[in-house]
């Protein structure tokens, strides 16, 4: 049976030494989530190049990869997305109540492979870059 | 510690609709981030290629399908999140209508955006 503890709120950033598993993954949901929607409007944004044609979108496309601080915003942006996704199934599977007792575990879990993922991934995303 | 944390009511209609299109998105972003940067690299992405995966009829609803998803679960969060932190009154009206807005105009140019990019 779980017990409760007052641990207080989480919107109480100025306390965040005493924040528990749980809180930093609300903390890092909330902000990977806010950047992946921020992204989406961006993504639309370029990919509207295609309607003035495929000239203008092939020069857009490969304009901004061709930027190396491009290529670091797209590993950040792996990070983020592969983060809310494993996170994102934690919280579904809390949500249907299992592994209630090792979230805390899963949410380290989550942390660990997001890092694994995100450092095997960089060699593909830099590579082809201008500097 | 069995303690949760969430930005919504539980069991409300923003709440399950958040949780299916969750589901949904968790299969679909990492299909569209692993097609698009590992099998399909960023930097060879060309409006050909493009168009000739777009073509595919399950591909372009797919893609309509996850934009729709996405923009509902992104905004629905935000939205939440704003709530959390204790929006309310003629302020959550008018976030509320401007993320509507916000959102309605991304999906449409969205769609427009995939119906080009197919030739449709």
């Amino acid at each position: 049976m779980s017990q409760s503890y007052n641990r207080g709120r989480v919107e109480d950033f100025g306390r965040w030494r005493e924040f528990s598993a749980g809180m930093w993954a609300w903390i890092f949901h909330k902000f990977t989530g806010w950047v992946l929607i921020g992204y989406l409007f961006t993504h639309i944004a370029v990919l509207s190049s295609s309607i003035q044609g495929p000239e203008a979108y092939n020069t857009t496309l490969q304009g901004l990869e061709s930027l190396f601080v491009v290529r670091i915003l797209e590993i950040g942006l792996l990070a983020v997305a592969v983060f809310h996704i494993l996170n994102g199934i934690r919280l579904l599977m809390v949500d249907l109540g299992v592994g209630l007792e090792a979230q805390d575990k899963s949410f380290y879990a989550s942390m660990v492979l997001t890092g694994i993922i995100v450092v095997a991934s960089v060699p593909t995303f830099l590579s082809e870059v201008g500097v | 510690m069995a303690e949760r944390y969430s930005s919504f009511e539980p069991a409300s209609t923003r709440w399950v609709l958040q949780r299916v299109t969750a589901a949904f998105l968790v299969v679909v972003l990492a299909f569209h981030f692993f097609l698009l940067h590992f099998v399909h690299h960023a930097y060879e992405i060309e409006f050909a290629g493009t168009q000739a995966r777009m073509e595919n009829i399950g591909y372009f609803a797919t893609m309509v399908a996850f934009l729709v998803t996405g923009t509902f679960h992104g905004v629905n969060g935000v939205y939440n999140a704003l709530i959390n932190q204790g929006l309310g009154g003629t302020q959550k009206r008018v976030v509320k209508w401007v993320l509507v807005v916000a959102s309605v105009g991304l999906v449409a140019q969205g769609v427009r955006v995939a119906v080009t990019m197919a030739g449709f």
